[in-house]
């Protein structure tokens, strides 16, 4: 509700389309998609375009001179270099994808199983994961080739197995969040079985980290296996990267381009890999902040505000807030989503002003304005707010934090995630107590528990030392009203600080906010969906409709004679409260006797 | 009870508790009502108060450990996997999330179409369906090739609306329908919701913390108080002269658009809450 949708529809774009040709203009994409492609049509065709047979020895061409009859010369056993790296090249790229294959098909499949059945699979998995991780991969590789002898295809699926967790981890995690989604029991109560459930929706969640993995694991594998060849651990009749750089590190005295070339190789090959991944994060998940224009474009007022339907009734004293002609924006691509538009707002001392409209209609984007709390990217681009004779618009973040929490405060719409969940109630009150107000540790306690009381919490010691996560919704929002009023202020803003809250818990919210204003004396701006809120608490109240406030006046003037259209189309649409006619041959049940009552 | 299209017989729900011989967590503690065909129930409480959980149980997401579920004289509390999947005929749901409760990368034409896909319906019957379906949700026809994002809140429980109907379903579980859309919208999908009734007969349990909206959905009322039911009966008795001090209080706290009758109800919920804590008094004085 805080966010205009504008922006956000813009900034996460359609990650489906048009994927590979958005990863071509990326600039680390382009050029490493362009790299694998070249590295991988050379280890297509490597059998047919390698001038000599890799694995033929020659004693005239041991360490001969590049550029003769040897393109790159001639390696310790006189075999050819140019040929050994084209199908050393092959065989590299296979068993990174080989390893690829095996850890993503154990992984995944495993991944969709533990997340979706949990249980049994799930204890097997997470059992099997923490065994791998903790095993040395080498150490079981070399074993293995104690039994199974040399061969790489072998090395790289066992490496692909021990490197399977990192897809498990990921899809299981996927897979539970999807888990949880309403799509997923809608998919059930539609009547498919689990296995359609599972290629349908929930495959389709985790094809994109999935894929993300993709490159990162072959260029590990490759790794792996240039590692192990280097060791000389691997099959001696396969060329490979990590065999040439081996034979090259043994004779780097007699010729030191031998190690050059596979290094190369093997060093382009990992990089190209890892920049693609890093390119297809920034694409499938919208990181990529390039397309954002660096200059801020020119904003306007492109058109006419309508006047505003005023019921008149304002006395001609001096208001406490003033919001006049007031434009909040934000940058959206090349222009600007101008989210409020000729914004006017006229709050009283010790009056209770309602701001009333449906999502999108910049209730809270003009509330957030007048705290100078406007979410990221959002500015105001005209008009004023005037708070006691002083202008806020032009203020630093410092001159609005003194004014923030002393003479206005807030209270939020989500109580639970305005606290903080790793510190105690009391810390939080008397946190600011002690910081802003300068209150010794003693008296900021004795003036929080006073406050909890206040507020009616049944218990102020025991919410005093309790954690967040201890109170109810409710209670949590009468904390948060506590730490608001603790400084007295002359202006309290809250944001449908009753829309969380159970009907119940709702009406005492607003008869303690009621009361609180009775007191002290502030003025509260209460920002809302509900007519009944304002019914209930609000003296004046001010509709907004897509960020043009439409009418405004005393309470009781706008609910008996609505003028502005939008404003008795919404009336309209309040639940009359007309009951249903009972079918016909139903009769009553009546209280049931349930023994409820307590 | 013969008429009764949904029987609910002393229905409890468990949850098994969290850690080492922990105590389940019952959600429902026995409840019972009836729904008749083409009848809409409504089901009110506050959070918690397990209105949800009694519709997971119906559609059999959530754990049944005592009672009974009746529909059309079958017992479905514990029908085998086989069962449950053709019951999804009869029984469909409409959930509180639009955004949700549609999969984000298929078209709303994919999403539709799922439910007949399953029952082998040919592709071309299946979309010449799914046009039908649109059409009676006041979609234009084209939205079947347009992915979910590109819907409002109100629109995207119109094409949830669209796929519980799709297989003419007997019952429809609406679980709070209408509270994540805005006041305009949510009056045009309670017409809706009302005008499909009319049309095709379909019976709803609507689920809901807004006595206002269930009262003018529902012509009989449920109301639910930590797992029990504590009042049932005519949705207009149930919602404007309770007899249950719940319920009544339930409904004093619902603010009503009106400064002035607010005002009476106010001081109305103010005296009952007075009242009952003077009782609670007595009963602990005597």
């Amino acid at each position: 509700m805080s966010t205009p949708t504008t922006t956000a529809s813009s900034a996460t774009g359609a990650p489906r389309r048009g994927v590979l040709r958005r990863l071509l203009v990326h600039p680390l994409g382009g050029v490493s998609m362009i790299v694998l492609a070249v590295i991988v049509v050379v280890g297509v065709i490597a059998p047919w375009i390698a001038p000599h047979d890799p694995t033929e020895t020659s004693l005239s061409m041991i360490f001969a001179e590049p550029g003769g009859e040897y393109l790159l010369g001639g390696d310790s056993a006189g075999r050819d270099i140019w040929s050994r790296l084209l199908i050393a090249t092959a065989f590299s790229l296979a068993g990174g994808l080989l390893v690829m294959a095996v850890a993503s098909l154990v992984g995944v499949t495993a991944g969709l199983i533990a997340g979706y059945y949990g249980g049994f699979v799930d204890a097997v998995g997470a059992w099997f994961t923490a065994l791998t991780m903790s095993l040395p991969s080498i150490i079981v590789l070399i074993a293995a080739r104690a039994v199974i002898g040399p061969s790489m295809w072998w090395t790289m699926a066992i490496f692909g197995i021990f490197i399977s967790p990192v897809y498990y981890r990921v899809v299981y995690n996927s897979v539970r969040a999807v888990r949880g989604e309403l799509y997923v029991d809608a998919a059930r109560t539609s009547g498919l079985g689990d296995g359609r459930i599972i290629g349908r929706h929930v495959l389709l969640a985790v094809r994109a980290p999935v894929i993300l993995l993709m490159s990162g694991v072959i260029a590990a594998g490759i790794g792996m296996q240039a590692g192990f060849d280097f060791l000389g651990l691997g099959d001696p009749t396969i060329p490979t990267w990590g065999q040439m750089l081996n034979e090259g590190f043994y004779n780097i005295t007699r010729s030191a381009t031998l190690v050059l070339w596979p290094a190369l190789a093997l060093g382009l090959t990992t990089v190209a890999l890892t920049l693609l991944g890093t390119a297809l994060r920034d694409e499938l998940e919208g990181t990529s902040e390039r397309r954002r224009s660096r200059k801020a474009p020119a904003w306007s007022l492109d058109e006419d505000v309508p006047a505003v339907v005023d019921h008149g009734g304002e006395d001609a004293s001096e208001p406490l807030l003033a919001v006049r002609d007031l434009a909040v924006a934000y940058q959206a691509g090349d222009g600007y989503a101008t989210v409020v538009k000729g914004g006017r707002l006229t709050v009283r001392r010790g009056e209770t002003h309602g701001l009333i409209g449906e999502s999108g209609s910049g209730k809270t984007q003009t509330a957030f304005s007048v705290l100078g709390l406007l979410p990221k990217g959002g500015k105001v681009m005209a008009g004023s707010i005037v708070f006691d004779g002083q202008e806020l618009t032009g203020l630093s973040d410092a001159q609005m934090n003194r004014l923030r929490g002393t003479r206005i405060a807030y209270v939020p719409q989500e109580p639970m995630s305005n606290l903080d969940p790793s510190f105690t109630v009391g810390h939080q009150l008397t946190e600011p107590l002690v910081k802003a107000a300068g209150l010794s540790r003693k008296e900021a306690k004795e003036r929080a528990l006073a406050l909890l009381a206040r507020v009616g919490i049944p218990d102020p010691e025991r919410a005093f030392g309790s954690y967040p996560h201890q109170l109810s919704g409710g209670m949590a929002q009468r904390v948060l009203i506590a730490g608001a009023v603790a400084s007295h202020p002359d202006l309290l803003i809250a944001d449908e600080p009753t829309t969380a809250l159970d009907v119940t818990v709702q009406a005492e919210v607003l008869d303690l906010l009621r009361d609180l204003q009775e007191e002290l004396g502030m003025a509260i701006l209460i920002v809302t969906h509900n007519f009944g809120v304002v019914a209930d608490i609000c003296d004046r109240v001010s509709v907004m409709q897509k960020g043009v406030m439409v009418e405004t006046g005393a309470t009781a003037d706008v609910f008996d004679d609505p003028r502005h259209p939008y404003t008795r189309a919404l009336f309209e649409a309040i639940p009359k409260g007309a009951p249903r006619a009972p079918l016909a041959g139903v009769t009553s049940a009546g209280l049931l006797g349930t023994g409820a009552l307590k | 009870m013969t008429d009764s299209l949904l029987t609910v017989d002393g229905l409890q729900v468990e949850y098994p508790g969290r850690g080492f011989r922990a105590q389940p967590f019952r959600a429902v503690k026995g409840v019972s009502f009836d729904i008749r065909p083409g009848e809409t129930v409504g089901l009110v409480g506050e959070s918690g108060s397990g209105k949800t959980t009694i519709g997971r149980a119906i559609l059999g997401l959530a754990p049944v450990s005592a009672g009974t579920v009746t529909f059309n004289g079958e017992d479905i509390s514990h029908p085998t996997k086989q069962r449950r999947r053709e019951l999804t005929r009869d029984i469909q749901v409409v959930y509180q999330d639009p955004y949700s409760s549609l999969n984000p990368s298929l078209t709303i034409g994919d999403s539709l179409t799922e439910p007949m896909i399953v029952r082998k319906t040919p592709k071309r019957e299946a979309q010449a369906r799914v046009r039908e379906l649109l059409d009676m949700v006041r979609l234009p026809s084209d939205a079947a090739d347009r992915m979910p994002r590109e819907f409002s809140g109100g629109q995207r429980q119109r094409v949830a609306i669209a796929r519980a109907l799709a297989l003419d379903p007997t019952l429809i579980i609406c679980d709070e329908p209408v509270s994540a859309l805005d006041l305009s919208t949510q009056a045009r999908v309670l017409e809706l919701f009302l005008e499909i009734q009319e049309r095709t007969g379909v019976a709803y349990l609507f689920i809901s913390h807004d006595l206002a909206v269930v009262r003018e959905m529902s012509h009989r009322v449920a109301v639910l108080l930590h797992g029990e039911l504590v009042e049932w009966g005519d949705g207009d008795t149930v919602t404007s002269q309770p007899e249950h001090p719940y319920t009544q209080r339930l409904l004093l706290a619902s603010p009503v658009p009106d400064p002035v009758a607010q005002e009476q109800r106010r001081a109305d919920r103010l005296r009952l809450k007075q009242l009952h804590a003077d009782q609670d008094l007595q009963a602990g004085a005597a």
